[in-house]
């Protein structure tokens, strides 16, 4: 029983930081019509980044992140800029896709080149240090990751329905050509929306790092799993991304604790093929139908 | 007619010449090498193309069938104790079938989804065939299998690999090219260019999209299973390696999607570079961010690959010597033309 | 005279919008038929419904007295009832033969058709090369349909849904965008394909098109049509006016 408490917790807990980085993904989606598969290695990208201000500079992990956030959503401005803005206008998020993909191999390369490929992990009091809970010991970082990631979570549904900049968003969100005539500069709106979608990574980065060893070569796996995430949840509905994030991190780790972690990451893809099998546009999916 | 008309058979005789005396020409292993696997490539490139270029649906998973098919020889070399040598070869278009067989139910679950969502759900499936051969046990898990090696002596012993690419490599284009001639691949680029109103006419687009989805991963099975043969070693993180669809996705994208000659272009041009940057010391740590680079430079500044563009070019010049009569269409590849409205797709 | 298409009730709402208000309409076989009506009005919806582009709970559509109600596209298409849309739809990357060629797939199983050449299409492409000729763009038949003008795809639209040989068209805007002379020519095509015994069912806002073809028009306001008739009838007709400028109190509460 207890490791069906503990895998029960955790999921929820990490879920909710996937949540987070999900999110970001799914927002992009939902603005731009970009698929940002460089999500993954920008994730591994902030933790280094945490790690060296920790390693260098003894900053702590979650105050480094107020530096690495705002250095993220540069980057992810950057570029769009650079990559994004230039996409032919023909099958654009098929175009997307292969241009991030590529900026992720040339950023794990960077990476490669300055770190090597061993395992690296982030170190914190509250990452050894854990509270004893229903027979299990659960380290701090598992519920300080959750709190600032609900908190971030907070932040940007604040920031989207309660500021003039969020409307842009979901106005851009539903219908671009719409949101030109009314004066809304979509371009830069969809810059902003890029930058942001990348800022959480920071975050997610951090407490992925502090929880898991890692090297330039984990972005694979981070990705593959956060586009199932937000596949399943419907690409651009936020809340899909959030219960998706929560549920599958949840049916994983119990199936972790319970029955094998070999086998656990295999049912988090097979739970994606099963539900893409009966519902093709996923859990929240959007029509697709929009005016541009 | 007549010039012009020759001047591709005469092409393709030339290269196929050249091509079957490479190795006594060239016979040091590291090149004889090098091409194996550069033909390889181009038999992948060629095939994948055989679906993504002529129905506009671009897989990033295939490499989920070159694993299957380099595991399905690995697993029956084994277990049959087979000895090496020619005979092994057969085993081959098997290895092919199998991995047409296990395509289908991929290509059940992913073609139901939309063009992008495809493309991811193809990253997704691969990296759960990955999984799954890191954790099996009749796969060896993470330290994979050996495969019997035969006795050929060093010097030629690239040289029966070299021809059986070869051979796949021709049936591969000769597949493509028929079908991009045939009524069904007509189907296939009506679907890629309107899907929706093809189906309103009555193309069977679920069918016609399984069945070349099904039939590009065949020729992916079998070179799978050549280059089991050929390392002598399977392992999951190589056989199943996300990288592998990057490459063929890029050959073809450089040399042109959805031409017959363009992915064979890309990857003739391509694998010898990747071969070289992976194999180079001093530049190793670098292959990644060089590849990424091209990957990039080929997406944005030259979308529509190497052959398109040339015949484009090619086409222009005609019609500028031709005042009078319309342009000729490029030979063959007729896909030149770009910039034309885009559809407007709505849900259906 | 008989009816060819008969709308009954339809009712098709979008949200808190209805495009369709218990909208019913009659084709009487061997005629061209006009629908008009304001932007908005419902009259692309209404062929959306017809051809199977959109579903409805109520309401009923009857082809040759037997209910196609909710029926797919392409078995619209292959029971004989082709249609334009308003923006073409062609297929940019084949040429204008090959788009002819797509029209002919009904009639053949998928499988076989791996094996068939293109070149062993000879009755086919007589057929194509016949209806490209009569459109008058038979030139073209090698170029990518994608480099055809907006007028020269509209009739290239029109060929290849005739390759079926339908009873009737349905033709969304024809004459949007194109110039004069070829305006024209489309007219009197039309005109000659209803000889040989097509029905039409035309939606246009082209009036002195539809003027000049149309036995008869209907017209649409809000989801349902309103006035049935002769084009002089509608033309005089006081809820046609007001339908299209509006009364004065709808303005002031637009």
């Amino acid at each position: 029983m207890t490791s069906l408490y503990s895998g029960l917790i955790d999921g929820v807990l990490t879920g909710a930081v996937y949540a987070l980085m999900a999110a970001g993904l799914t927002l992009i989606f939902g603005v731009m019509d970009i698929i940002n598969i460089a999500q993954g290695v920008f994730v591994v990208l902030a933790a280094y980044l945490s790690y060296v201000l920790a390693a260098h500079f003894g900053v702590d992990l979650f105050v480094g992140i107020l530096i690495t956030m705002p250095a993220l959503f540069i980057l992810g401005i950057a570029v769009d800029w650079a990559f994004i803005r230039r996409l032919p206008a023909r099958d654009r998020t098929t175009m997307s896709i292969l241009v991030t993909y590529a900026v992720a191999i040339i950023v794990e390369g960077v990476l490669t080149i300055i770190f090597g490929v061993n395992y690296v992990q982030l170190h914190g009091w509250y990452v050894t240090k854990s509270i004893h809970l229903l027979g299990f010991y659960l380290p701090y970082i598992y519920i300080f990751g959750f709190g600032m990631a609900a908190f971030l979570m907070g932040v940007i549904y604040l920031l989207l329905y309660r500021t003039r900049f969020g409307r842009s968003i979901r106005a851009s969100l539903q219908n671009r050509q719409a949101a030109r005539l009314v004066g809304i500069n979509v371009d830069r709106v969809a810059t902003l929306t890029f930058g942001i979608g990348v800022a959480v990574t920071a975050a997610g980065g951090m407490v992925f790092g502090a929880t898991t060893a890692f090297n330039p070569n984990s972005g694979y796996d981070l990705i593959s799993r956060l586009l199932a995430i937000v596949i399943l949840g419907g690409l651009g509905s936020m809340a899909g991304a959030m219960v998706a994030a929560i549920s599958m991190l949840m049916v994983e780790d119990v199936v972790s604790s319970v029955w094998s972690p070999l086998w656990s990451e295999v049912v988090f893809f097979a739970a994606l093929v099963v539900v893409l099998t009966l519902r093709p546009k996923g859990l929240f999916g959007r029509s697709f139908s929009r005016a541009q | 007619m007549s010039r012009r008309g020759l001047i591709k058979p005469g092409l393709i005789a030339l290269a196929l010449l050249a091509l079957g005396l490479f190795p006594f020409v060239f016979s040091n292993p590291t090149y004889t090498t090098i091409a194996v696997f550069t033909l390889i490539y181009m038999t992948a490139t060629t095939a994948w193309n055989g679906f993504a270029g002529y129905s506009g649906y671009i897989p990033l998973g295939h490499a989920a069938f070159f694993g299957t098919g380099a595991y399905t020889f690995a697993v029956i070399a084994q277990h049959d104790h087979l000895g090496a040598g020619y005979g092994l070869f057969g085993l081959i278009p098997v290895c092919g079938l199998v991995a047409g067989l296990v395509a289908l139910p991929v290509g059940l679950v992913a073609l139901r989804t939309r063009r992008h969502t495809f493309v991811v759900i193809t990253i997704a499936i691969f990296f759960l065939f990955q999984l799954v051969a890191t954790n099996l046990g009749i796969t060896g898990g993470s330290s994979g299998l050996q495969v019997v090696s035969p006795n050929w002596p060093g010097a030629t012993f690239n040289d029966p690999f070299y021809f059986v690419a070869l051979g796949l490599l021709i049936l591969a284009v000769a597949a493509s090219w028929t079908i991009r001639w045939s009524r069904f691949g007509l189907q296939l680029l009506a679907i890629r260019d309107d899907e929706a109103r093809a189906r309103g006419l009555g193309v069977r687009v679920g069918r016609v999209k399984l069945t070349a989805f099904v039939i590009s991963a065949i020729p992916i099975g079998m070179v799978g299973a050549v280059y089991a043969y050929f390392v002598g070693q399977v392992f999951p993180q190589f056989v199943f390696d996300p990288l592998f669809d990057v490459s063929i996705a890029l050959m073809a994208f450089f040399g042109g999607l959805g031409t017959v000659w363009g992915p064979l272009l890309g990857a003739l041009l391509l694998e010898p570079l990747q071969q070289y940057l992976t194999l180079s010391y001093s530049v190793g740590d670098l292959y990644l961010i060089i590849y990424g680079v091209i990957f990039l430079g080929v997406i944005l500044l030259l979308p529509l690959g190497i052959v398109p563009s040339v015949s484009d070019w090619i086409g222009r010049r005609r019609s500028r010597q031709e005042r009078a009569s319309p342009p000729a269409p490029a030979g063959g590849d007729g896909d030149a033309r770009a910039g034309f409205l885009p559809h407007p797709e709505p849900d259906t | 005279m008989t009816a060819l298409i008969e709308v009954e009730g339809i009712c098709k709402a979008y949200g808190g919008l209805q495009a369709l208000n218990l909208c019913s309409l009659t084709v009487e076989s061997g005629t061209v038929a006009g629908l008009i009506g304001p932007n908005g009005s419902g009259k692309t919806t209404l062929f959306n419904v017809m051809t199977g582009y959109e579903q409805v709970r109520q309401g009923s559509v009857r082809f040759k007295g037997n209910p196609i109600t909710n029926f797919t596209p392409d078995r619209v298409f292959k029971l004989g009832i082709g249609r334009t849309f308003q923006l073409t739809r062609i297929f940019p990357r084949l040429t204008t033969m090959e788009n002819m060629l797509i029209a002919t797939q009904h009639r053949e199983g998928w499988l076989g058709s791996v094996f068939r050449t293109a070149a062993s299409l000879g009755p086919e492409r007589e057929r194509a090369m016949e209806l490209l000729e009569f459109m008058g763009i038979d030139g073209l038949a090698t170029q990518p349909a994608g480099n055809l003008s907006y007028g020269q795809r509209k009739l290239l639209e029109l060929a290849y849904v005739l390759v079926a040989d339908p009873d009737v068209l349905l033709l969304d805007e024809p004459a949007g965008g194109v110039n004069p002379s070829l305006i024209n020519h489309l007219a009197e095509r039309i005109q000659e394909l209803n000889r040989q015994g097509k029905t039409f069912l035309v939606v246009e806002h082209n009036m002195e098109f539809v003027m000049g073809i149309c036995d008869s028009l209907t017209v649409m306001h809000q989801g349902a049509a309103i006035v049935t008739g002769s084009p002089a009838e509608v033309r005089a007709h006081p809820m046609v006016l007001d339908a299209y400028l509006g009364g004065a109190d709808e303005d002031r509460n637009d």
